[in-house]
């Protein structure tokens, strides 16, 4: 037998019986759908917090004050009672590596902010210049703070998009003053209003050199220190590079802890690929009930045609040329199943999409390959006892009935 | 030598507790080109003998040769080959596939062994032609009259060109004129060379064959060469 003739000959049977064969496709298409729009939303939801987590800045190494007794890694890392600070010299000293190519630390606080009678009660972050390089923040209006010594503390203060809406009006704002506590701070520049990661709003922000913070809020101790390490590959050699300096300079104590962005975002992109794969087998299961199905479908159409498969073995046909016959209708039936399914779940994707902008909805390609593989495999592997059962059939018998 | 040579034939079947002798101690021979008709009552085995003649069913003793091959040694797939270059198979309720035009009927057992397409289409058409269907190829069994689909399924039987045709009542479910040329048909396949076997209730039909056989009770009763009346 020639492959078109078999296909032609299958797909004649098929198109015999449209109202069998629209219920076999949409039981498939059902099937294969629900496998695409889960893994999608499945998959569209890592992306979305690895995102996130990236958009912190890539490479990162994060030294964090106290030692975690946790083995998590989380960013809610002890805050040991009984350790040194973690200060703005240990901070400089990180800087000495090939490896790693900008250090900002961190002094975090809260204070009122005053402008022409206006008062806010904001964040402020107190940092320096490669800040802005290491958040992937934009500037939007001015400039970001200033290259100096991270000792000294100049008046300057750069804001959030929010902060500056709320205080400074339509008026300008770079040039204009603001009082922080008892300090009056000159704003040389706005932050971007996209620049939203997890954990800070940098909208309502107030950033000013480390230095102004410390004496602001009366500090020597770094809220955190980031690194940005040269690669994904130097990274273990930057934080066990941290691990090593900090505790030469704290007196041989381990009083920091060192985390990476990767282990934090290899433990989200861990459970998100469980989630995804969790939902995809259980909308298999649907793929497996199609094929229950199919199996029915086709073991009635046997008992139907049996006058034709005993027809079929009359002039000649082998009992492989008669399984291969019922199994193409089988393998053809899942297969339509399985196109109109990719059609249904790549529609229901973008429906989703269009309610839902956040996410964004590519199933993974695997997935797609998956559903279709399996659904002609399902149709494949319990179209077989059907199509045996034809190739079985006793010719003498088969051709008696009428 | 024959082309159809039966040894101690017997067919036996198992209904319940008893035994039921289908054939028992067959012995024919049948020559290349005959004609022969295959006669006798309901239950008296002729069905059974000639589904076993064209290896639908096997003997459960006994040697059966086609062509000087034993057929009884052979597995599933050389009889399907044998079945589908020697043999050919009109029956009395056509067996026609309803789905598919008189055309994809005939073109079936082309299709089976493989032949490539264009060689099919001509062959089909030609042999629909010649059975005066040029004008219903494309037509539905629905859409045809009992003898027009008698002739298809004739067609279908032969287009393989074999040597043996086996019709078991092909004029049973037609009505007189349209068996006449259902047999007109079948003489004429017969007159070109092939070899052929019809089981028939109808004396007249019977009557018309040079070699007669009559069955009862799964034994051969009576065998009759004669000229035809």
């Amino acid at each position: 037998m020639r492959f078109l003739d078999v296909i032609r000959f299958s797909f004649h049977s098929i198109e015999r019986t449209p109202g069998r064969t629209a219920l076999m496709l949409l039981a498939m298409g059902i099937g294969v759908a629900a496998v695409i729009v889960l893994t999608g939303l499945g998959e569209a939801a890592r992306r979305y917090v690895t995102d996130e987590f990236t958009s912190l800045g890539t490479n990162l190494v994060i030294i964090i004050p106290g030692k975690s007794e946790t083995t998590g890694g989380m960013l809610t890392a002890g805050f040991g009672g009984t350790t040194r600070d973690l200060t703005i010299d240990d901070a400089f000293a990180l800087t000495r590596n090939s490896q790693v190519v900008r250090v900002a630390p961190i002094v975090v606080g809260a204070a009122g902010v005053q402008h022409a009678g206006l008062e806010r009660e904001v964040p402020i972050f107190g940092t320096t210049t490669d800040m802005l390089t290491i958040r992937r923040w934009q500037i939007s209006d001015g400039q970001f703070l200033p290259r100096t010594d991270w000792s000294r503390s100049s008046p300057v203060a750069v804001i959030g998009a929010k902060v500056r809406s709320e205080l400074f009006g339509k008026g300008p704002a770079v040039g204009g003053f603001l009082r922080v506590g008892e300090q009056r701070f000159r704003v040389i520049g706005v932050l971007s209003p996209e620049g939203r990661s997890i954990g800070v709003d940098t909208e309502e922000l107030v950033i000013v050199p480390v230095a102004a913070a410390m004496s602001l809020f009366d500090t020597q101790s770094m809220f955190r220190v980031l690194i940005e390490a040269h690669s994904r590959e130097s990274l273990p050699a930057v934080k066990e590079f941290a691990r090593r300096t900090i505790r030469a300079r704290h007196r041989d104590e381990e009083d920091v802890t060192v985390i990476t962005q990767d282990a934090v975002l290899d433990t989200f992109d861990q459970i998100f690929t469980a989630l995804t794969l969790a939902v995809g087998g259980i909308a298999g299961i649907s793929l497996a009930v199609a094929g229950v199905l199919i199996m029915n479908v086709m073991l009635v159409a046997v008992s139907q045609r049996t006058n034709e498969v005993g027809v079929l073995k009359a002039i000649g046909a082998t009992p492989t040329q008669i399984t291969t016959l019922f199994l193409a209708e089988a393998a053809l039936l899942s297969l339509f199943g399985a196109v109109l399914g990719l059609g249904l779940g790549l529609g229901g994707g973008w429906l989703v999409m269009y309610f839902l902008p956040a996410l964004n909805m590519a199933p993974p390609v695997w997935a797609v390959a998956a559903g279709v593989g399996m659904a002609v495999a399902t149709g494949l592997v319990f179209g077989i006892t059907p199509a045996r059962r034809a190739a079985r059939l006793d010719p003498v018998l088969a051709l008696a009935r009428h | 030598m024959s082309l159809i040579c039966l040894k101690n034939i017997q067919r036996i079947f198992q209904v319940g507790d008893e035994r039921v002798y289908a054939l028992r101690d067959v012995d024919l021979s049948i020559e290349h080109g005959e004609y022969l008709s295959l006669m006798g009552p309901s239950g008296s085995g002729k069905s059974t003998l000639l589904n076993l003649l064209g290896l639908l069913d096997r003997p459960s003793a006994g040697v059966y040769e086609l062509d000087g091959r034993d057929t009884t040694s052979m597995d599933d797939v050389e009889q399907a080959a044998v079945r589908a270059k020697k043999i050919g198979f009109v029956f009395q309720f056509f067996q026609l596939v309803p789905r598919l035009t008189a055309f994809e009927n005939v073109e079936l057992p082309l299709m089976l062994s493989g032949d490539p397409v264009g060689a099919r289409r001509e062959r089909v058409s030609a042999i629909l032609e010649a059975t005066g269907l040029g004008d219903r190829m494309h037509h539905r069994p629905d859409q045809l009259s009992g003898g027009q689909r008698q002739r298809v399924a004739i067609a279908r039987a032969t287009v393989t060109g074999p040597e043996l045709i086996l019709a078991d009542e092909p004029t049973g479910n037609l009505d007189s004129s349209s068996g006449r040329e259902v047999i007109a048909i079948l003489e004429k396949l017969n007159s070109d060379g092939m070899t052929l076997i019809v089981v028939t209730h109808d004396a007249d039909i019977g009557r018309r064959a040079q070699r007669r056989l009559s069955m009862i009770d799964g034994r051969i009763a009576a065998d009759v060469h004669e000229a035809p009346s």
